[in-house]
């Protein structure tokens, strides 16, 4: 039983691990991508479409979908309640990947920001209905 | 414009979100996980109209996130769209007559204060 609850704990470390990390790699991958090919801001699909060839924008659009299958994967057994706090952790991550490898200005206010919506999801998160069964 | 690219976003991804939870529970609770079963219930909404619309959402609210990263800061981007969060709350209560509890309620609070602070 040990060995099992043991790996059911590794395995939730490394799926968490995997959504937060593609989530927050997807995004900066994505954001410095869009930045080379300029203003997207557009009706048009050609425009999104030609983006998509950028490396960047590619390599971001393929975190995303790993970020999509394992956020999904560990949904399948752990609590949502669970998984919705630790993952808005990338919220703050994103920031720090803008601040450090984007060069942002990321005033005091936009801080507060994020941490009162980690905080917020987090209580969100608390009240969501809990899944019986597995815990991570 | 970023303000109005978060707003396409926040109402696509909670109508996607709405629409896929309206069709699920008109399908039931899903008790069978076999793969056979599981890929007879991916044809099964694969022909859902409410699941096929929530994708074209998706679909919307992802692009307008492209447009929104090529306009604004990433520190401000993914935070931002965590507004869907007040959205979301609101139309389970009110569309989907679900149970909304005062700590969800709070949530939603917090997290609708942390987007406003993003734009101090």
């Amino acid at each position: 039983m040990n060995v099992r609850a043991a790996r059911l704990r590794l395995k939730t470390r490394t799926f968490t691990a995997l959504a937060i990390l593609s989530s927050v790699f997807g995004n900066f991958s994505l954001s410095w991508g869009v930045r080379q090919v300029g203003s997207l801001v557009s009706l048009s699909p050609l425009t999104y479409v030609r983006a998509m060839f950028n490396p960047w924008v590619a390599l971001g659009v393929s975190l995303l979908i790993v970020w999509l299958f394992s956020y999904m994967t560990l949904l399948s057994w752990a609590d949502l309640s669970y998984v919705l706090p630790v993952t808005s952790i990338g919220y703050v991550l994103s920031a720090l990947a803008g601040k450090m490898f984007l060069h942002e200005d990321i005033s005091h206010w936009r801080w507060a920001g994020i941490l009162c919506i980690v905080a917020g999801v987090a209580l969100v998160a608390r009240t969501a209905p809990y899944r019986s069964g597995a815990t991570p | 414009m970023k303000w109005m690219l978060v707003a396409v976003i926040v109402a696509a991804t909670a109508l996607a979100e709405l629409l896929q939870a309206m069709a699920m529970k008109r399908h039931g609770e899903i008790r069978d996980f076999r793969p056979g079963a599981l890929g007879r219930l991916a044809a099964l909404l694969a022909r859902n109209k409410f699941i096929l619309i929530s994708f074209g959402a998706l679909a919307v609210s992802f692009f307008a996130f492209m447009a929104l990263l090529s306009v604004a800061d990433l520190s401000f981007a993914v935070p931002a769209t965590a507004a869907s969060y007040v959205l979301e709350t609101v139309l389970a209560k009110y569309l989907l007559q679900e149970h909304v509890s005062r700590g969800r309620w709070a949530g939603a609070w917090l997290v609708a204060c942390g987007v406003a602070m993003l734009s101090l």
